[in-house]
């Protein structure tokens, strides 16, 4: 879990962004009890408020559940619906960056895409 | 019952006003942080809700009750002031007892345990402590007070950075187990910010601002870029602080800025970046100044 992962965001959406990468890597696996959020807040240093903000969110998009009296746990599935919205934002967060980038270096499009291929790793991991 | 309610307090040490007609209230089981530079007013604001120093007028009241009136409710609060109060020749074991004494709720071997965190050996005086030690002392004092109320005034004063860390992860612990309301003066407001719910920012004894420290985040931005670029964006809006970088100027915004005004911005060239809340507070108190003297 890298936390902060940059100062842009406010910090409980940091946290809810470094805990669904967590849920993507495996580290916290379906069906599996989650760190609590006291625990979360004494180890990062925040405001349990922060940690509680950031949790609730990730329940009420579906990806954790609540067991009465025990804790958080990992909704089965949360992983693959990670995945697919962190593709529908990979557009936004890494392409359109990109691409802003290139045009402040004049950098054509085939040399995007070369540079793309060369490094492809994208097909292989299939 | 941990509610701190201030109304219209006001206080003149000579010809100065340390408060000038405050009226805040501290929202119970909240961490809240008192920021403000050097002669602001905190310290005086922190001993008025004591009961330490009396106001000139005005009224402060805790779960309700005024602290003029009844002297008990004051053994809700357990206030760790930033000079040393306690006689010098007495050991830090002794101090311990008698401070159960006043706080019947005082758990000893909490105090023990955080004693032994920290590398504290109860059986030494309290004045042959080092400055850092006394704070730590202190703290471990307030900790294990159980009180209610903490009211902590510049915790971290003389700590070096690993037991600086040490004692704000022992004061989250303390607020997750009892949901206390603590109230935190300090300095080192970077380090501070995470553990915030609230800030409340005090400046030539008038309560600037106060509220939660996330949305007072998301107010602020650093916008960057070539000189006359900035100026003219921020032409309308409300700035703190402008710090020129050669051709470059940097300048801090206050206030919400909507999506589209960021993109007109950023299609000019301009850059921008959040502010932290050291920044924020920079801005506010030298701005205050600039605009008063």
């Amino acid at each position: 879990m890298f936390f902060p992962q940059d100062n842009e965001k406010p910090i409980y959406l940091q946290l809810a962004s470094a805990v669904e990468d967590d849920i993507l890597s495996g580290i916290f696996k379906e069906d599996e009890q989650i760190i609590s959020t006291t625990e979360l807040s004494i180890a990062l240093r925040i405001n349990p408020a922060t940690a509680n903000k950031a949790i609730n969110l990730l329940v009420d998009q579906g990806l954790l559940y609540k067991k009465r009296g025990l804790g958080m746990f990992v909704t089965p599935g949360a992983s693959d619906k990670i995945l697919s919205r962190r593709k529908e934002l990979f557009k936004d967060d890494f392409v359109l960056p990109l691409l802003k980038e290139a045009r402040k270096i004049s950098l054509p499009a085939e040399q995007i895409i070369e540079i793309i291929m060369k490094e492809g790793c994208i097909d292989e991991s299939d | 019952m941990n509610l701190i309610e201030l109304s219209d307090i006001s206080k003149q040490f000579g010809k100065t006003k340390a408060i000038d007609k405050v009226s805040i209230t501290f929202a119970p089981n909240k961490i809240h942080g008192l920021l403000g530079r050097n002669g602001a007013g905190k310290t005086t604001l922190l001993n008025i809700i004591n009961n330490r120093i009396f106001p000139d007028q005005g009224t402060v009241k805790i779960g309700g009750s005024s602290v003029k009136n009844d002297e008990q409710i004051l053994r809700n609060v357990f206030y760790m002031t930033e000079k040393n109060l306690y006689p010098e020749s007495y050991s830090l074991k002794e101090l311990l007892n008698l401070c159960k004494d006043f706080y019947p709720t005082t758990d000893l071997s909490c105090a023990n345990n955080l004693a032994e965190k920290f590398k504290l050996n109860m059986k030494q005086k309290i004045g042959g402590l080092s400055s850092g030690y006394l704070s730590i002392f202190k703290a471990i004092m307030a900790l294990s007070s159980n009180a209610l109320i903490l009211i902590l005034d510049e915790p971290v004063s003389g700590l070096d950075a690993n037991h600086r860390e040490l004692l704000y992860r022992e004061i989250l612990a303390s607020y997750a187990a009892k949901a206390q309301t603590i109230i935190i003066s300090t300095h080192l407001i970077e380090e501070i910010a995470t553990l915030l719910e609230e800030v409340a920012i005090i400046n030539n004894g008038k309560i600037l601002l106060q509220e939660p420290v996330e949305s007072l985040l998301q107010k602020a931005w650093i916008v960057a870029g070539e000189k006359s670029k900035v100026r003219r964006f921020t032409e309308s809006m409300r700035t703190l602080r402008t710090t020129p970088i050669g051709q470059r100027e940097e300048t801090l915004l206050f206030g919400q800025i909507d999506n589209e005004q960021l993109q007109t911005g950023k299609d000019i060239g301009l850059e921008f970046a959040r502010a932290s809340l050291q920044k924020i507070f920079i801005g506010l108190t030298d701005n205050m100044e600039a605009n008063h003297e």
